[in-house]
């Protein structure tokens, strides 16, 4: 049998969506929900605050999980749903389309972090 | 020579309940994906000081962010539901001669889940 890639996809795909179950719900309620109409004491999301937060390796470091693995398990997801949804017979070309987008945001992620 | 490939039509998923339940499982990633990318340009925005962050938290405030960040909410528990439910179909758990049942799989999940939203609400919250 050829040797594949498969499995490395299939791991970030399956660690992603572990991080994704777990972790996005309460994200995307506090950030994008409670903070926004002002549910939390508005010093919750203090420019000073997050700053100081994300000054801290440990924070950049669960940032950057919470935002690269999330990003293979949607490349994942996507490049199997757009065969089921008749994209047929461009099969390298959808992966290295999808799995490339994780990569570069992952990159640019690691970026970001990196410097801030 | 060329295999031969049966057409579908793009639609297929709308015709029957559990196919459309499977399709929205799946749209699930784009909305976690499309998240993930706001979630870093908010780092980038506090990494570029503090005008471009108060300026990045009055768009958040827009009605149509809300409405985005619900919708990704609604999928995001159903990613999340369903990715716990397909724990025991994932890894069948044997004790001795006896399977493990598939709630004592799931049920941790539910657990964790609840314990780490906890903890990153109240990290978020001043802890």
């Amino acid at each position: 049998m050829a040797k594949s890639n498969e499995p490395i996809w299939w791991s970030l795909f399956s660690a992603g969506g572990v991080v994704a179950a777990l972790l996005i719900p309460v994200h995307i309620f506090l950030t994008g929900i409670a903070g926004p109409l002002g549910w939390l004491p508005p010093e919750a999301f203090d420019y000073a605050r997050l700053q100081a937060l994300l000054s801290h390796p440990i924070t950049r470091l669960y940032c950057f999980v919470l935002i690269s693995l999330p990003l293979f398990h949607g490349a994942h997801r996507i490049r199997f749903t757009l065969v089921d949804l008749g994209i047929r017979g461009v099969d390298m070309l959808l992966a290295v389309v999808c799995y490339g987008a994780a990569i570069a945001g992952t990159l640019v992620t690691a970026g970001i972090l990196w410097n801030f | 020579m060329k295999p031969y490939v049966r057409p579908i039509s793009a639609g297929w998923w709308l015709h029957r309940m559990p196919y459309l339940r499977f399709m929205l499982r799946e749209f699930s990633a784009v909305f976690i994906a499309a998240y993930v990318i706001i979630f870093l340009v908010m780092i980038l925005r506090i990494s570029q000081g503090q005008a471009a962050y108060e300026a990045f938290r009055a768009d958040l405030q827009s009605p149509l962010a809300i409405l985005f960040h619900v919708v990704a909410l609604l999928f995001a528990l159903l990613h999340t539901i369903s990715w716990f439910q397909l724990t025991p179909k994932a890894m069948a758990v044997w004790k001795g001669e006896e399977r493990v049942p598939p709630a004592m799989l799931i049920i941790p999940n539910y657990v964790a889940w609840v314990v780490l939203s906890g903890v990153v609400a109240w990290i978020v919250l001043g802890g």
